[in-house]
């Protein structure tokens, strides 16, 4: 179930799992994240774009050393926060709510492989059901996209350097 | 989650439905007494889908209208794609245009399927209606069997693979074209799907011999719950062959005889029929032959099992002949009965996928097909859930006119007010509504559907809300949980 990779080129490789509903404004900004990282094409870098995490992702992310899932925030600290995140001790479940944590957990559980792991939570104002992001959001967003991608393009430029993003 | 009981007449209102996508709500109306004198299933959110297509061009339904839900995306991309054929006069796909799509569908239907059965619906039979809710739910599964789990995960994955390799994304794709498919399978998804088509066909039959074990051991209880007599409404090939891609309407009664067949999807209006009811945003699907009272109807997977005549891969139909025993010469009714036909297509998927994997005609060949341009396009597909039906009109410039889109959710909108109504009375009149007695109601409404859509989930937004009303609607009680 597992595509191969080639791990002669690098020491490290990056997943983001970017989710959001892209139907709900500012909700939309995880999603976009990682379809836009997708877009630039770094080479050790995979991107993930969905509306909401799923239990699969746990497999998803034990191919990589580092994930970085990507969420709107409805109260968190403006621009966006950056928190290194462990499996969780709780776990809980619903068919629309599963928490990062939680996806760390069946991963270590079940997968044998656990990549360190961040949240980004990248604060929004509103999340009715319209198309295109809130003009503070956009800020938000943009300010997280040009943080992410820095710390991105300098893994791609020398993987075996030290992860540290917060 | 439980309201108390207070005297005099009230409702009791469960909120959200949970491991059911979207916001779900459900009404108990009691008497002085505490007897359940009405119980309403309610869709919250108004989706409006139909409206907003008007006035785009309709090549880009197939992008807009899979934005309706984010665990099927596949079907409605699917079911307008070939809606669209019909306006682009594509008659007959190429081999490569309908075995992509048909891929596409399979791998759709393999993960839907899974995460139904394995995620949502499997921790109520092996833990119990009861169980507390902690345990109700997969992360349970995977403490008490962590194999079974590991496997329900990759199962799900694999799906999603399929999805990707043929449609370029898991959610959102764009594969499907009016006359056609994008792109053709490459050789690597080809092969790294191979290898494990065997063993995603072993694993279902894998879920489906946990099932039946489960059902077996509690025939009396869950067999008999949610159990009531219905039509059943499904597409079927013009043998009456399951197909859930392609094919014409079949409508059956509840002894099993046919009421319509062979119904092409550009009449369907002479056949199918929606009445609106003043509290909710869905409507009322019937067949219009029989009226509103008697013509409502059951889709989905018992719907397809029970109403064709043979299903066209070796493991499911030996499955299928096992299921149909049930019934005794009559359709299967019990709303439980839906997981055990849900597996069977698990594995129908599976041998599909097995099959397709070997035709060379996804590698190669043309990818499109045109005709003689019309203004109207109707088309079904079997969803995971149901069926669905999408309806386009356009003008001269191209535009969407005119959307009707009956998805899986409405056609069983009547069934799941009657199982809701139907366990609440059993299990919930005059007695103190616990987590186990509620947990009831969400189990018959998941056997049907576990995806109503629109959820938000942003980070601190998920919450459980309960209210306790009075007759005027004011709040009594209310409790926000998470």
């Amino acid at each position: 179930m597992r595509r191969s990779r080639d791990r002669s080129a690098v020491t490290h490789t990056v997943v983001i799992i970017g989710y959001g509903n892209p139907g709900r404004q500012d909700d939309a900004m995880g999603f976009l994240m990682a379809e836009g990282i997708e877009a630039l094409g770094l080479p050790c870098v995979t991107s993930e774009a969905d509306l909401q995490l799923q239990i699969e992702d746990a497999a998803t992310i034990s191919e990589h050393d580092i994930a970085l899932f990507i969420d709107a925030s409805i109260n968190g600290p403006e621009p966006f926060s950056v928190s290194q995140i462990s499996p969780s001790q709780e776990i809980t479940f619903t068919s629309h709510s599963v928490s990062p944590e939680t996806i760390l957990a069946i991963c270590e559980e079940h997968m044998k492989h656990t990549p360190q792991a961040w949240l980004v939570g990248i604060r929004g104002y509103s999340f009715e059901l319209e198309e295109g992001l809130t003009p503070g959001a956009l800020e938000n967003f943009e300010a997280a996209f040009s943080f992410i991608t820095q710390k991105l393009t300098a893994w791609a430029a020398n993987p075996t350097a030290r992860i540290e993003l917060e | 989650m439980a309201a108390a009981a207070k005297k005099g007449k009230r409702k009791i209102v469960i909120n959200p439905v949970t491991r059911v996508e979207g916001h779900g709500k459900v009404t108990l109306h009691v008497d002085e007494n505490g007897n359940i004198e009405q119980a309403r299933f309610h869709i919250n959110e108004f989706r409006g889908f139909e409206r907003f297509v008007q006035g785009r061009l309709y090549w880009e339904a197939p992008n807009i209208v899979e934005r309706l839900c984010g665990i099927c995306p596949v079907s409605h991309h699917l079911a307008a794609a070939k809606a669209t054929d019909v306006i682009v006069g594509a008659d007959k796909l190429t081999p490569t245009g309908e075995k992509m799509r048909r891929l596409m569908h399979y791998g759709q239907t393999y993960q839907s399927h899974a995460l139904h059965f394995f995620h949502l619906s499997a921790p109520d039979l092996l833990f119990g209606f009861d169980a507390p809710p902690e345990k109700r739910n997969v992360i349970a599964i995977i403490e008490a069997d962590p194999e079974l789990a590991t496997k329900a995960v990759l199962m799900r994955k694999y799906g999603q693979e399929v999805i990707k390799a043929t449609a370029g994304k898991k959610v959102h794709g764009t594969g499907a074209i009016p006359g056609g498919i994008n792109k053709h399978l490459t050789v690597e998804d080809r092969d790294f799907l191979k290898k494990d088509a065997d063993t995603m066909v072993e694993w279902a039959e894998l879920g489906l011999s946990i099932c039946k074990d489960v059902i077996s051991k509690n025939k009396d209880e869950l067999l008999k719950f949610g159990t009531f007599d219905s039509n059943f409404v499904s597409i079927v090939k013009e043998d009456g062959c399951m197909d859930l891609y392609d094919g014409n309407l079949r409508a059956i009664d509840a002894d099993g005889k046919i009421i319509f067949d062979q119904v092409k999807p550009a009449d369907y209006l002479d056949y199918i029929a929606e009445e609106v009811r003043p509290w909710s945003y869905m409507k009322f699907p019937f067949i219009k032959p029989l009226g509103k009272e008697k013509g409502w109807y059951r889709v989905g997977p018992l719907a397809r099992v029970n109403a064709c005549n043979y299903i066209d891969t070796p493991i499911a139909e030996k499955e299928r002949q096992e299921f149909m025993a049930l019934g005794g010469g009559r359709p299967v009714h019990s709303s439980l009965a839906y997981h055990w036909a849900r597996l069977i297509e698990t594995i129908h998927a599976a041998e599909k996928i097995r099959e397709l994997l070997d035709d060379p005609d996804l590698l190669s060949g043309d990818l499109t097909v045109t005709g003689t341009r019309r203004n109207r396009g109707v088309a079904y597909l079997e969803a995971p859930r149901g069926t669905l039906f999408h309806h386009y009109e356009i003008d001269d410039n191209d535009q969407i006119v005119l959307a009707n889109l009956i998805v899986s959710t409405t056609n069983n909108n009547e069934p799941m007010n009657r199982v809701t109504q139907m366990v609440a009375k059993q299990y919930l009149e005059g007695k103190e509504i616990t987590e186990g007695l509620l947990n009831h109601i969400e189990v018959g409404i998941r056997a049907y559907d576990p995806c109503l859509s629109c959820a938000t989930h942003a980070i601190g937004q998920m919450k459980l809300l309960v209210q306790l009303l009075d007759r005027d609607g004011a709040v009594i009680d209310e409790k926000v949980k998470g």
